[in-house]
């Protein structure tokens, strides 16, 4: 099962919540940070890291002395990456997407491939738990693919838990698209309410059940509760709003350690999103079809 | 012309809440919300839309059945695998590279251009306001962000506005690196936590990577005072000017309710003492007193 936790806005609390659900269960889960912007899920669960992979995408490399500066390669690139002036060329690295349109098109077969690291990918475990994430390089723009690349490294006889990106475009999509279930972590406030409705539609294309957490629940007023109550969408969890949790978070600490009640309400948690996925898993063509006709 | 860029490496550390404060302080600015993906600046300034344009951010392609021989060409080549074996293309996973389209031997493939979200250009009661929003699982946040700054400096040129306040986007991606380009200095807004100071060392970072003069200050540093203390020493190692603290305060989601900043609704309160301290510092800094060219 792949369970991913997403939040429209950043800092709503979503690692926070992967890295507690993935502690309670302790064994046969994943944890697989696809936050590769700012990773953090790794200092509050201290994997021991053991292995580090480096994601490579390809860029142009030109051959100067078979180019006969067509310009073929520069109309096909449409991010810019290619310039040919003259009877000069030059390419601008950070903005290829590597789609390999230039080499594809190149008449004189004067285009080779270069790699180029976008970031790197790092797994390792905490007790039984294994852990995945991935960082983009400093400077790099492409982290699609580096959330492409830890997706494909989710097994099916675990429970794997994504810490998703903030937001609602391709690194997000990335992070959701294929997952069993997501669960949408909010604020109870303007921003975190704005930020969830993006996030609903984002996951309505997507098609996928999904689930609330309501964060620093008692701040703020009751209008995600009213928005989740109009939009028939669960709230599974609420997590209080009270220094102390917050402390523990600054410390880099887990809630499920220091205030060991937690624990229950993050294995209820899991409880009912496996009863949620179980019960479409049962009823699938009548679900899909129902889920399409709503978001058409 | 000069503009700051207000920026928090994860989001939610108040970002928002404080670039909309720092509106109260001068009359003679242009807001710019660069946050496209999730845009909450719009929420406590009350836009009143003046002109809205689609953004046309990229192109799609599109199989045309009637004239497709499901020769294979376009799966082989498109590296996203956008196009599924039924002939029809994945929009989602479409880059809009182009290369299907450019090289189906049948020309069966259209290209459109696509609307991936609008921008607007607003009257707040603070000043003019240029802001945005990305349609849902689009892509080009990044260009989107470069254009919505470009229109601020168009409306700055025309008007001759002093001040750019632009509220950056989370991370440190493309939209982040389209948000700071040609700025006078990014603030970056922390929180006294153990991801806040690695999120801060991150765009810290890509700062220096870019040559942009960077400013930190604290939100919420009552939180964890170690942490506070460790921030300071960081900006200090990395010669980052550190601006000063913000206390936690209710408040600041108060004002937020009610749609307003907390200058406007408690301008007396600890909070918003720190913030127009801050604002104070952060407008003597040298690099913020350097015209830059439009
Ligand atoms: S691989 Fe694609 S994006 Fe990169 S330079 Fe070539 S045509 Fe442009
Ligand atoms: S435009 Fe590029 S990404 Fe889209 S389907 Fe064609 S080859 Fe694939």
């Amino acid at each position: 099962m792949i369970i991913s936790i997403a939040s429209g806005k950043g800092g709503t609390g979503k690692t926070t919540v992967a890295t507690n659900l993935a502690f309670s269960l302790g064994k046969n889960v994943q944890i697989m940070d696809c936050d590769v912007e700012e990773p953090n899920s790794h200092l509050f669960l201290k994997p021991e890291i053991r292995e580090r992979q480096a994601v490579i995408a390809p860029i142009p490399l030109i051959n100067e002395f078979k180019c006969s500066y067509c310009k073929k390669c520069m109309e096909i690139c449409r991010f810019g990456a290619i310039a040919v002036v003259g009877k000069k060329i030059i390419t601008f690295p950070e903005l290829c997407h590597s789609c390999g349109g230039c080499m594809a098109v190149c008449p004189e077969d004067a285009i080779l491939e270069n790699d180029r690291e976008l970031g790197e990918i790092e797994t390792g475990s905490i007790g039984d738990i294994s852990f995945i994430h991935g960082r983009l390089k400093v400077g790099q723009v492409m982290s699609p693919p580096i959330i492409k690349k830890i997706r494909t490294l989710a097994d099916k006889q675990m429970v794997n838990i994504i810490d998703a990106p903030p937001g609602t475009s391709c690194p997000v999509i990335a992070a959701m698209k294929g997952a069993d279930f997501v669960l949408l972590v909010t604020e109870p406030t303007p921003f975190g309410l704005h930020d969830l409705t993006l996030a609903v539609e984002t996951i309505k294309i997507l098609n996928i059940p999904h689930g609330i957490v309501i964060n620093r629940a008692g701040l703020g007023n009751n209008d995600v509760k009213e928005y989740a109550k109009k939009e028939g969408i669960p709230i599974l969890m609420e997590i209080p709003f009270d220094k102390k949790i917050a402390q523990v978070y600054s410390r880099g600490e887990l809630i499920v350690e220091k205030i060991p009640e937690y624990k229950d309400k993050f294995l209820d948690l899991f409880d009912q999103i496996k009863n949620l996925v179980n019960n479409l898993a049962k009823s699938p063509v009548k679900d899909i079809a129902d889920k399409g006709a709503a978001t058409k | 012309m000069r503009e700051l860029v207000i920026l928090s490496g994860k989001g939610g550390t108040g970002k928002t809440s404080l670039t909309a404060a720092f509106a109260s302080f001068s009359s003679d600015m242009i807001l710019c919300d660069a946050d496209v993906d999730a845009a909450d600046l719009h929420l406590l300034m009350a836009p009143d839309i003046q002109q809205k344009t689609d953004f046309q951010g990229g192109n799609e392609a599109i199989i045309n059945p009637d004239k497709c021989t499901r020769c294979g060409l376009c799966i082989e080549l498109c590296r996203f695998d956008a196009v599924k074996s039924t002939f029809e293309i994945d929009p989602i996973e479409c880059e809009g590279c182009g290369v299907c389209y450019d090289l189906c031997p049948e020309k069966a493939i259209d290209f459109p251009v696509t609307t991936c979200g609008e921008w607007y250009i607003s009257d707040t009661r603070f000043g003019p306001m240029v802001h945005a929003r990305l349609g849902i699982a689009q892509e080009n946040s990044g260009r989107l962000v470069a254009l919505v700054r470009q229109e601020a400096r168009k409306i700055v040129q025309k008007n001759k506005i002093d001040l750019i306040l632009t509220d950056g986007p989370p991370g440190i991606g493309c939209p982040v690196i389209a948000s700071m380009g040609q700025a006078n200095a990014i603030l970056i807004v922390a929180e006294p936590t153990i991801s806040g100071i690695h999120d801060l060392a991150r765009l810290a970072q890509l700062a220096a990577h870019f040559k942009i003069p960077a400013i930190v200050c604290v939100n919420k540093y009552d939180l964890n005072l170690d942490q506070t203390k460790a921030i300071k020493d960081l900006a200090k190692e990395k010669n980052i000017t550190f601006a000063g603290v913000i206390p936690f305060d209710k408040n600041f989601t108060e004002s937020m309710i009610q749609g307003k900043n907390i200058i406007e609704t408690y301008e007396n309160s600890q909070a918003s003492i720190a913030v127009r301290k801050i604002w104070e510092k952060v407008m003597a800094q040298p690099a913020m007193n350097i015209e830059r060219l439009i």
